[in-house]
């Protein structure tokens, strides 16, 4: 009996865990998670060390074989997904932030002088091609560690998430119960947090998924350029690095391939997520 | 409509402004000052260091107070002139990137355009059978994850050497004279493909993922099930949905576009395909820093542009917009 009230009480929790989306994502996401945080600790070599002879295939020793120089291919791929999940998840959470901000602010003040201005400041962004102003702003910083390199990826992520965030808002502002608060002379801020943030929090939830997951390409993309922290290792770095060893044309496959497959599947299983998700969220598109 | 249209001209020429700015603003305010940078870099050609740091100070005016700098930057701007090139001196910055923009062109357009038409295709017909969503579905997840260096990678890994079909770089062969003959035209083609395809690929997910979820929205309307419950025919209900459905991904495709020059410069930097992103990190790696800002600004000149094209469509097919503007939602 209390198990079913549990139930008919967290209904949304009940549908996410019985999604067949979210528990593949979560599934995949997990394990990647778990290779970024266990992998470091169990394998016996750095990244930077010469491991064993070079051009080694996957094998026992070396599971993601080795590089054209003798390093562990998997223990450069265990650290590099350490500091690109890093990049991820504060870059991802600084541009959430700026996003709903942005948005909220805009939309509950619709039509007025800050919505306009700050429209009009996101729809600049949106147009502006961010890894050309990422190079450019990199370019020029000749340190650069993962905060740094945060905070620049997240200045250019950031216009998406306000735009919907701000429609979101207004589709909400004009729901009865907000007219109700606004009536019964609620302040504003109230309004906010109880009507408005409260409602959306399930998209805020999606709007952060898909932050991770741009910010995390883009991140890799400058990390490939060279344009990434300047120390340690990333993802994106042991990509260039077989690219300048031209590993391809070695049939160095496990250099190239793993690596980025792993990211993807890393991306794919949160797309996954936020899909299921949708779906739970949505009960319309349940029955699809 | 006129509205419509100026108030998007208006936000790209503020966008412009504010990218010629920054393009002002960065080398002379950022630590490590490239100047002195690009002084020692220039001292190993012929020629003194006196008369080269004088020849710096006059191009870039560093002995005229900043708010004349900046009004000079913008004269020199209109006037076409971007600056000599370091790494290839002394070719002038615009006609270096006049003859690598074309390799953008060239890829990026089709890629774009085709993407946009098969990706909104296959996402419709997901949409609407059970069956391919299920196998389309991951296929589309993939692809739409796949960073392009990586998917770059991997096609050039697959067609170029395990079945050797494409040459894996350059935008022609070593041996080859440009020229409008056959022979040429065809190794360009063979150099051409899987850059253009890595492209088409990984865009060609997004586009198809919204597309299906527009259409799945579409028939749960009320207007499709009152046809539906008229006795419509299935394909004419899609055909509606379909059309609802576009319009939502003309402006994706406007938004998406930075996101695929973006692309586009990771792909070239895979292909060693000598476009302007391929152009442009060879600048910074060699810190030519003229051509660095050239590149910079001609990849935003290239962005507006496609984004004032996408609203001029925009215009055309959305009723609304073309009877009277009444502000966005």
């Amino acid at each position: 009996m209390a198990a079913r009230d549990f139930w008919r009480r967290h209904e949304n929790l009940y549908f996410a865990i019985t999604n067949k989306k979210v528990i593949f994502g979560v599934v995949i996401f997990l394990s990647i998670m778990a290779l970024s945080i266990v992998g470091p600790m169990i394998t016996p070599y750095d990244y930077e060390e010469f491991a064993g002879p070079g051009y080694q295939r996957p094998s026992k020793t070396h599971w993601f074989g080795t590089t054209i120089m003798g390093r562990d291919v998997f223990t450069q791929v265990v650290y590099g997904l350490r500091s690109t999940l890093l990049v991820g998840f504060l870059a991802g959470t600084i541009a959430s932030a700026i996003g709903l901000v942005v948005g909220f602010v805009s939309g509950f003040f619709s039509g007025r002088a800050p919505d306009e201005g700050l429209m009009m400041l996101t729809n600049m962004f949106m147009v502006l091609p961010s890894l050309a102003l990422l190079i450019i702003l990199s370019a020029y910083l000749p340190y650069r560690g993962i905060v740094t390199q945060s905070l620049i990826v997240a200045a250019t992520a950031w216009p998406w998430t306000a735009r919907a965030v701000r429609s979101q808002t207004l589709s909400l502002k004009s729901q009865e119960f907000v007219n109700l608060s606004r009536i019964s002379a609620a302040p504003t801020f109230r309004i906010i947090r109880e009507d408005i943030a409260a409602n959306m929090f399930s998209y805020v939830f999606m709007v952060y998924i898909l932050q991770f997951n741009g910010t995390i390409l883009s991140s890799v993309g400058l990390e490939f350029l060279g344009l990434g922290p300047t120390r340690g290792i990333s993802l994106g770095l042991v990509l260039q690095n077989a690219v300048n060893w031209n590993a391809l044309h070695l049939g160095m496959w496990w250099w190239t391939i793993i690596p980025g497959l792993i990211l993807t599947m890393l991306i794919v299983s949160l797309y996954f997520i936020n899909t299921g998700l949708d779906e739970v969220f949505n009960p319309r598109l349940r029955e699809l | 409509m006129g509205r419509y249209l100026s108030k998007k001209v208006l936000i790209y020429l503020i966008t412009f402004f504010f990218a010629v700015t920054l393009n002002w603003a960065v080398p002379r305010f950022a630590p490590g000052d490239p100047i002195s940078m690009l002084l020692s870099r220039f001292v190993v050609l012929e020629g003194g260091r006196d008369i080269l740091e004088s020849f710096f100070v006059k191009t870039f005016g560093l002995d005229q107070p900043l708010l004349q700098q900046y009004f000079g930057f913008w004269r020199s701007l209109f006037r076409g002139d971007l600056g000599i090139s370091i790494s290839q001196y002394p070719k002038p910055v615009l006609s270096i990137i006049r003859d690598a923009i074309i390799y953008d062109i060239i890829i990026l357009v089709p890629a774009i355009v085709l993407s946009w038409i098969i990706g909104n295709k296959l996402g419709a017909f997901s949409g609407v059978s059970k069956k391919a969503d299920n196998f389309l579905m991951p296929v589309f997840y993939f692809l739409t994850s796949s960073p392009y260096f990586w998917f770059a990678l991997l096609v050039s890994y697959l067609l170029g050497i395990v079945l050797g079909i494409f040459p894996t770089s350059h935008a022609y062969s070593a041996t080859m004279r440009p020229g409008w003959n056959l022979a040429f035209i065809a190794d360009f083609f063979m150099h051409w493909f899987m850059p253009f395809l890595t492209l088409f690929l990984v865009q060609l997910g997004g586009w198809a993922i919204g597309m299906r979820n527009m259409i799945i929205y579409e028939t749960n309307t009320n207007y499709a099930k009152y046809m539906e419950s008229l006795g419509a025919r299935e394909r004419l209900i899609r055909r509606y949905g379909f059309r609802n459905g576009i319009l939502p991904q003309v402006t994706g495709l406007a938004i998406s576009l930075g996101t695929v020059v973006s692309g586009a410069v990771l792909t070239q930097m895979v292909f060693s395909y000598p476009g302007l992103g391929y152009l442009m990190v060879q600048a910074i790696k060699q810190n030519d820093y003229f051509l660095i800002q050239g590149c910079f600004l001609f990849l935003i000149i290239m962005v507006l542009l496609a984004n004032f094209t996408v609203d001029i469509i925009y215009m055309f097919i959305d009723p609304r917009v073309r009877h009277s503007y009444s502000g966005e939602v």
